[in-house]
């Protein structure tokens, strides 16, 4: 019988999550366990209806596992939409502080909602998905260990609910893009190393002499995520049946824990994973090899070299020892090179090949991601500068910064790599629209552009405001001041989230009617071109 | 070239490829994190600093639990502005007993860490109950069920020892009369003279106002008003620092 | 192995030492003979799906 141990495990940790909430330590555990209890009801319900007594059709050992990364697909899409809400609501939150509804939609519960929505559920898929789809492409070998692809996809969209569910009912260790608490990590702790798993092995039996550098740089990923994630999440839980833990560390030890993992948060799982769809999509879609694997070598070497010190930046001028901050300021401008490195290596990939440019929207979709890699890892480095930092810590600035990275970079990127493989994971000709590709490319580069541009201002404003000084040496503003002056910047932020988020329904329609096999009737991109005279 | 040829076995030797990324990216971090866990012997001694009691810890777990870091910083940075808006500069040794540290990384409301006797509980209350009522210009959100929910955080001893665990140092004395501990510092009228013994400088009274039950008001508005208020700052040497 | 020299290294050897193996694993990038080996690598993702 197909699913027969799937079927009787979900069913044992149903009843274990039953009985976890029957004797919790805390109210907020018992919640939280009912919740995992009806997650997994409707998984052994779906799993039920799926059963037949067939014997189990052959698998050919030579062709690609394709189902995990077609179902990562849609969770990439599903969760995209999702996140990018979330963050349109919050903004607006900012702007008319009466759509928070106490207690479970107040901002301080939501706001971990939208990062981690969009961080680990939207980016976080589109990396396992990418990367299954890449090694196995690259290195012509089935993914590793038959179904257990499929206990990552699945453990990760648990790992999802479970820290999502968890936010919402106040379960957070308050790290920031590490809120999840103990138990919610360990598990995915446990889905991480089936991940490790899957893919090291199925690099280990490629049949691909060489390892293609994309796979480097999933591998680091991977690997750097599991050990910054372990250390990061190190504390005492109060009770085995309860919800609060803390942390391990304390005061300064703390907070270098927490910021060596959140920059390379970004470092590994923003960027460097990001960076091996890069080194596979963008010279799919040029047809072109990749303008110097050797720098993209340097690149890869450089890159894991250099972030990893950078985290201290976050605590300039902090109670952080001032020989860290240095360091961290240092190695952050010096990171500025290789990241430069591998945006020009991306972006001469397309060299001789520019003319797509105008007939390929995904082609230009990646170069604006590039162009969006390139931007914020200019301005990265100059806000770890303290004399900037002095300036732009604690105020919208930052948070600008980290959205022409995320919505411009990742989402660009993530958003090209859906485009490009969904007609071929479904054998589909081609997308239903590349007019609609084109339409997700300008709503979404406007809202990146309105967000970023609001936020530089709104951001500078607030510092300025915090320093003034009138003539006699007095502070010349309130705080709240500063507060009821950013107003018109935090709606025009909305309005700049809202056209990002239109974009990605746009693309989620475009999908759906590729997977169910309709083609939209339209011209084609660039007009039809003249069609080329045969000589006489 | 046989050292370069070593470099070709990388690249087609997966865990070889694993193990030298993990070697890079963790001697990088250990390199420059680790002194950290040393500076513990070499911190800057203050005086006054004590474990929280148990009810400013239950406040703080409110205060984490709502995500208040997510807007209000405690961290102040050592700018003539800031240590004008909000007193003197933080030091290391003011987190040496937060398990996980507070610092926040934005300031969509003001920084908190010396928050404390700045407001009367009264205007605590009322700014949480509904904060455009004091502060029209506030974005902040209300959290007015915080007065009508009894504090039940489990049971505050083990709290107390899980901190125990990670070297805050709570006695068995602390850890057995946590409950108690807690009910004292928010009653008006009881006798605390226990609790002052066990912690210095506490601030003790009916801080919802309500003096029926024990709320995670109570204990939210306890945790606010004590912070940034057990170091002595009239008697502080600035040139003990190790930064 | 107390702070001051934990510190003192972090910021001289320990990054001197990092730094050398960054030259070097740059130097194997570019080390002779390695254009051909890297020109296939790179046709790698062109090859079928």
């Amino acid at each position: 019988m197909r699913y027969a141990t799937s079927i009787v495990s979900l069913g044992i940790a149903c009843f274990l999550a039953v009985l976890a909430a029957a004797f919790a330590h805390d109210a907020a555990f018992a919640k939280h366990m009912w919740v995992l209890a009806i997650v997994l009801v409707v998984g052994v319900i779906a799993l039920l209806r799926q059963v037949d007594f067939q014997p189990a059709p052959a698998v050919d050992p030579s062709a690609y596992m394709d189902g995990p990364i077609r179902y990562g697909l849609i969770a990439t899409v599903f969760w995209a939409v999702v996140g990018l809400l979330v963050g349109v609501v919050i903004a607006l939150q900012l702007a008319y502080p009466l759509l928070n509804i106490e207690p479970w939609f107040n901002f301080g519960r939501l706001r971990p909602l939208h990062t981690s929505g969009v961080i680990f559920a939207f980016c976080g898929n589109a990396l396992i998905c990418t990367s299954f789809y890449v090694v196995q492409r690259t290195s012509r070998a089935r993914l590793f260990g038959g179904d257990l692809a499929w206990f990552v996809f699945w453990g990760y969209q648990l790992f999802i609910v479970m820290a999502a569910t968890g936010y919402l009912l106040g379960i957070t260790e308050s790290r920031e893009y590490a809120e999840p608490e103990w138990y919610v990590d360990i598990w995915l702790t446990v889905v991480w190393v089936a991940y490790l798993v899957v893919f090291l092995g199925t690099v280990i039996k490629r049949r691909e002499p060489h390892i293609y550098v994309a796979n480097w740089f999933y591998l680091a990923f991977i690997v750097t995520i599991a050990m910054l994630h372990i250390v990061n999440n190190l504390s005492m839980p109060v009770s085995f049946l309860g919800s609060k833990s803390y942390s391990a560390f304390s005061g300064v030890q703390d907070a270098l824990t927490e910021w060596w993992y959140g920059h390379n948060a970004v470092g590994f799982f923003l960027t460097a994973g990001f960076l091996g769809m890069l080194y596979y999509f963008v010279p799919k879609q040029a047809n072109r090899p990749v303008y110097s694997y050797r720098l993209s070598i340097i690149h890869f070497w450089a890159l894991i070299f250099l972030y990893i010190w950078a985290g201290p930046h976050h605590l300039h001028f902090t109670a952080l020892p001032d020989w860290a901050q240095t360091l961290g300021m240092v190695f952050s401008v010096m990171l500025w090179m290789p990241s430069w490195g591998g945006m020009i290596n991306g972006l001469m990939t397309l060299s001789g090949a520019w003319d797509k440019l105008r007939t390929d929207p995904i082609i230009r979709m990646m170069v604006a991601a590039i162009a969006f890699y390139g931007m914020s890892t200019f301005e990265g480095p100059m806000m770890a500068v303290k004399t900037v930092n002095s300036l732009s810590h604690y105020t919208d600035w930052t948070i600008g910064h980290v959205h022409s990275g995320a919505l411009g970079w990742n989402g660009l990127m993530a958003f090209s790599a859906v485009y490009y493989m969904t007609p071929k994971l479904w054998n589909r000709p081609a997308l239903y629209s590349m007019r609609m590709v084109s339409w997700h490319f300008w709503l979404a580069t406007l809202g990146i552009v309105v967000y970023a541009a609001v936020m530089w201002v709104s951001g500078i404003q607030q510092g300025l405001m915090w320093r003034e000084h009138d003539e006699q040496g007095f502070l010349v503003y309130s705080f709240v001041e500063s507060v009821a002056a950013l107003h018109p910047y935090y709606l025009i932020r909305a309005l700049g989230g809202l056209l990002y988020l239109s974009g990605a329904l746009v693309m989620a329609w475009n999908i759906t009617m590729t997977i169910l096999g309709h083609q939209r009737d339209e011209a084609p991109i660039g007009g039809l071109l003249p069609s080329l005279q045969p000589a006489e | 070239m046989a050292l370069m040829d070593k470099h070709a076995i990388i690249e087609r030797n997966a865990t070889l490829l694993l193990i030298g990324s993990l070697l890079v990216v963790t001697i990088g971090g250990i390199v420059e994190i680790a002194p950290l866990f040393y500076l513990e012997n070499t911190i800057e001694k203050v005086e006054g600093m004590r474990p929280y009691t148990p009810l400013e810890l239950a406040g703080r777990n409110i205060y984490v639990r709502e995500g208040c870091y997510v807007c209000h910083s405690q961290m102040i940075r050592p700018f003539r502005d800031e240590v004008e808006r909000y007193g003197h500069y933080s030091l290391a040794a003011e987190s040496m007993y937060d398990h996980p540290f507070q610092w926040g990384s934005k300031r969509t409301g003001p920084d908190l860490a010396r928050v404390g006797d700045r407001y009367s509980n009264a205007w605590h209350v009322q700014h949480l109950e509904d904060p455009r009522s004091v502060v029209p210009e506030s974005i902040m959100p209300s959290y007015a069920f915080l007065k009508t929910t009894p504090l039940t955080d489990g049971d505050l001893s083990a709290h107390l020892t899980a901190n125990a665990d990670v070297g805050v140092p709570y006695t068995a004395d602390m850890i057995e009369n946590a409950t108690a501990d807690a009910r004292t510092q928010a009653s008006a009228d009881a006798d605390t003279t226990a609790l002052e013994a066990r912690y210095p400088k506490t601030k003790t009274g009916d801080f919802d106002g309500d003096p029926q039950a024990v709320t995670e008001m109570d204990a939210l508005v306890a945790y606010l008003q004590m912070l940034g208020t057990l170091v002595d700052y009239k008697t502080y040497d600035e040139t003990g620092g190790d930064r | 192995m107390d702070y001051h020299f934990m510190r003192t290294f972090a910021d001289s050897w320990g990054l001197l030492a990092m730094l050398a193996f960054f030259v070097l694993a740059s130097a194997f990038a570019f080390r002779p003979g390695s254009k051909i080996l890297s020109e296939n690598a790179a046709r790698i993702p062109l090859k079928d799906d």
